[in-house]
């Protein structure tokens, strides 16, 4: 072999770059997201069912709230008829987190695992926790 | 059929995926050949850079153009002419990452029917360049799969790719420019005569595959969307060598997957292995300092020499003789 010590370091730094998921979670444990549901308005439903389908919710939750944002900032529209006919106000404030009150076991805990920042927060205001 | 074949067998894969997840062979497909395919890539890529090892090169050849060094009052030319290590180091810097030799590319064209002109001619540079770059911000922003919690730098990069906040989930400018940048190189390979003359199915199948990579991807980011927590309980299990397969991820993700590992698979044994290889192009990594330092020959073997001191100390009676004049009486 020539240059055997040129060609040793090209290839520790290839195996540093295409090995690096492997070594970098060698000791740590990661735990599938679990949201928590059990807020106490949730608790009080009578029928446990968000404005939709909850696989419709997971999937298109965000496109849903974009609509949402241009329906009531954009269009003025406040007024959410949902597949079953069912009337909703349109507001992340009054609606979504009236419900879902505990952002950081609920939307927090997906989202930090799949590495996703919501702009959400940027025009609205982050609901105050008490921490539990 | 140089341009069929690569195609049908991209579709191939395609069918492939979808016939796998239907006949619930989800281990197979989301742990078995993902896993195999990076063997074969590392292993593969080692294999390939040690056989390059081996091999001598027998010649000084860098292409130069530039001015060699020379007389202390001529200008050198150090990144394209180097004679020292550290110019070549420039030089190889230059060219890894900034494609130099793509860019001093020109075209010749007949002007007005009797001058022939050179020009500059950057779009294979500027397509070379975008598809590269694209590609390796959307390999590292699958880091956010691979890494729990997610690094801080990988929030910043997103952050700057995304800028844009078109839609929901926000549009990943990288995505769209590295399937525009493979269309582009494709295209260019079917409507230039002299590039579709050369081109082969080895050179149109990692288009095909690139090109439908990223338009799977693109498809499960904004479209179909498929369970990104599943995904990457999937992808946590397989670098954490404790593999599992989640419900509810669809087949689209599992299609992708697959040309992914094919890519891998693909990698070591086709022109995409220039990933490695443009390190070890002898016209490239070597110092130009053929005046200055002789080139042995590596593989030269010694070769038995007898001088003229030996000639004449065997045959000095009989040169006297013969009255030749000999150097030593």
């Amino acid at each position: 072999m020539y240059n055997g010590g040129k060609i040793l370091i090209g290839i520790i730094v290839f195996l540093l770059f295409a090995a690096f998921p492997f070594y970098n979670n060698i000791g740590k444990v990661s735990a599938k997201p679990e949201p928590k549901l059990d807020t106490p308005v949730i608790q009080q439903l009578a029928e446990k069912k968000c404005v939709e389908p909850k696989e419709f919710m997971k999937a298109e939750h965000m496109q849903m709230l974009n609509d949402w944002r241009d329906a009531a900032i954009r269009e003025g529209k406040r007024i959410y008829v949902n597949s079953e006919g069912k009337i909703f106000n349109i507001s992340l404030q009054n609606t979504c987190m009236n419900c879902h009150s505990n952002k950081k076991e609920f939307c927090d805990k997906c989202h930090a695992y799949a590495a996703v920042k919501p702009y959400c927060w940027t025009c609205h205001i982050e609901p105050k926790e008490k921490r539990s | 059929m140089k341009i069929l074949f690569p195609f049908f067998a991209v579709i191939a894969l395609v069918l492939l995926a979808v016939l796998g997840t239907a006949a619930n062979l989800h281990f197979l497909f989301g742990v078995v050949i993902p896993y195999a395919a990076l063997f074969i890539f590392i292993f593969g890529v080692i294999y390939r850079v040690l056989k390059w090892a081996k091999s001598p090169v027998p010649f000084c050849i860098p292409t130069t153009c530039g001015q060699q060094k020379s007389l202390p009052w001529i200008k050198q030319n150090k990144l394209e002419n180097p004679s020292s290590t550290l110019h070549v180091i420039g030089r190889m810097a230059l060219e890894v990452l900034t494609f130099r030799s793509l860019f001093r590319n020109i075209k010749g064209e007949l002007r007005d029917s009797s001058k022939f002109v050179y020009g500059s001619d950057k779009w294979l540079w500027l397509g070379g360049i975008a598809f590269h770059y694209a590609f390796l911000i959307v390999l590292l922003r699958h880091i956010r799969l691979f890494a729990e919690p997610t690094p801080a730098y990988l929030y910043i990069l997103e952050a700057f790719d995304g800028f844009l906040q078109i839609g929901i989930p926000r549009l990943f400018a990288t995505g769209v420019v590295l399937l525009a940048a493979a269309a582009f190189l494709f295209l260019r390979r079917i409507y230039v005569p002299q590039v579709r003359y050369i081109s082969l199915a080895a050179d149109y199948f990692p288009l095909f595959l690139i090109m439908c990579i990223a338009a799977t991807g693109i498809i499960m980011r904004y479209f179909f969307k498929t369970d990104i927590v599943g995904v990457k309980e999937l992808t946590m299990g397989l670098v954490s060598f404790s593999p599992v397969i989640p419900k509810g991820v669809g087949s689209i993700f599992y299609v992708h997957l697959l040309l992914v590992s094919a890519l891998f698979a693909y990698f070591p044994f086709s022109k995409l292995v220039h990933m490695a290889g443009v390190f070890l192009s002898p016209t490239r990594n070597m110092v130009a300092n053929s005046r200055e330092f002789r080139h042995v020959n590596p593989w030269n073997y010694p070769v038995k020499v007898h001088t003229y001191e030996e000639y004449e100390e065997d045959f000095r009676e009989k040169m006297k003789m013969a009255e030749i004049p000999v150097e030593k009486e």
